[in-house]
């Protein structure tokens, strides 16, 4: 666990370090994530080195963010005074994804190798 | 939610809870990363389905942020709830970052973020089944790249063919909204 928890935190660590070298308006722990990702792929690390830890993390994640989700006590008046504009966005772009993503995708498929379908 | 009632009923303020809380939010970090794990896990799947993957990861995204922005400007939002809205379609401890990094209002994030999920899980596969979004591959990409994890529960229980391609699109849409988002807002002149 602690080699698992080092490597975890380690990527981190970089991901920071490069935000704060670069000043690039990233989040170091996406960062951090696609550098994992590389260096799984490259064999620099090895799955079981992190595959605990992070099946545990992904997990959870819900659990995680419970603190932020109570912080909506700070902003009641916000939303209170912008629900519109709040629900509307919602919806309205959850329905421009799903259809705009599906049917790109359809599509390209379709284009590039039509003898097969999914 | 419970929460919240529990703290308001009893009058405790949200600093000395947000002590308590902090520890929690702490592994939102780590969590992000270790994301990268079942990315590496799909790497197979990405790689034979390349282009119609990126492109329609690409197209969601960029007009999933556009579509918010259009829409809360149109109906009065201001500009940190816009850019508190932009990253909402992707999961929270992502869309949370993405905001806090644009300057948003983390919390309305989260907020939002939840309730994407929620609709998308109920609404989700009946709104690609209008659209004429018919494969698996093509709608359980797309529920996950609308409504991240929450939307991604609904594919699951669909099949594990659904529920895979559904990830996919989370943590892809994740990745590019990570990546999109800060400078699409500096360019629509949201954010410095």
């Amino acid at each position: 666990m602690v080699l698992q928890c080092s490597v975890i935190f380690g990527f981190l660590a970089i991901g920071e370090l490069i935000v704060y070298l670069t000043k690039v308006p990233i989040p170091s722990s996406i960062i951090g994530m696609i550098l994992l990702t590389c260096s799984l792929k490259v064999g620099l690390i090895k799955e079981e080195w992190v595959d605990r830890l992070a099946d545990f993390l992904i997990k959870n994640l819900g659990f995680f963010f419970v603190p932020a989700g109570v912080g909506l006590m700070k902003c009641f008046g916000i939303i209170k005074a912008q629900w519109l504009p709040i629900v509307m966005a919602t919806i309205v772009s959850t329905v421009i994804i799903i259809a705009v993503t599906g049917w790109f995708h359809q599509f390209v498929r379709h284009t590039v190798r039509p003898s097969r379908h999914g | 939610m419970l929460l919240i009632g529990y703290l308001m009923l009893f009058d405790i303020d949200y600093d000395v809870y947000h002590e308590g809380g902090d520890y929690i939010e702490f592994w939102l970090k780590p969590a992000v990363v270790a994301l990268g794990v079942p990315l590496y896990r799909q790497l197979e799947t990405i790689k034979k389905q390349l282009l119609p993957i990126l492109v329609a990861e690409l197209a969601g995204c960029l007009l999933g942020i556009v579509s918010v922005v259009v829409t809360a400007e149109l109906f009065g939002a201001t500009r940190d709830v816009i850019v508190s809205l932009a990253p909402k379609a992707v999961t929270t401890p992502i869309a949370m970052e993405v905001s806090n990094a644009m300057g948003g209002i983390t919390p309305l994030t989260a907020a939002v973020v939840v309730c994407t999920g929620i609709f998308g899980n109920l609404a989700g596969f009946k709104i690609a089944q209008l659209s004429r979004v018919k494969s698996p591959i093509a709608s359980g990409l797309s529920v996950g790249t609308a409504s991240h994890a929450v939307g991604t529960a609904a594919a699951m229980n669909r099949s594990q063919r659904w529920g895979a391609f559904s990830s996919l699109g989370l943590t892809l849409n994740g990745l590019f909204t990570a990546i999109i988002a800060p400078p699409l807002l500096t360019l629509l002149g949201y954010t410095p």
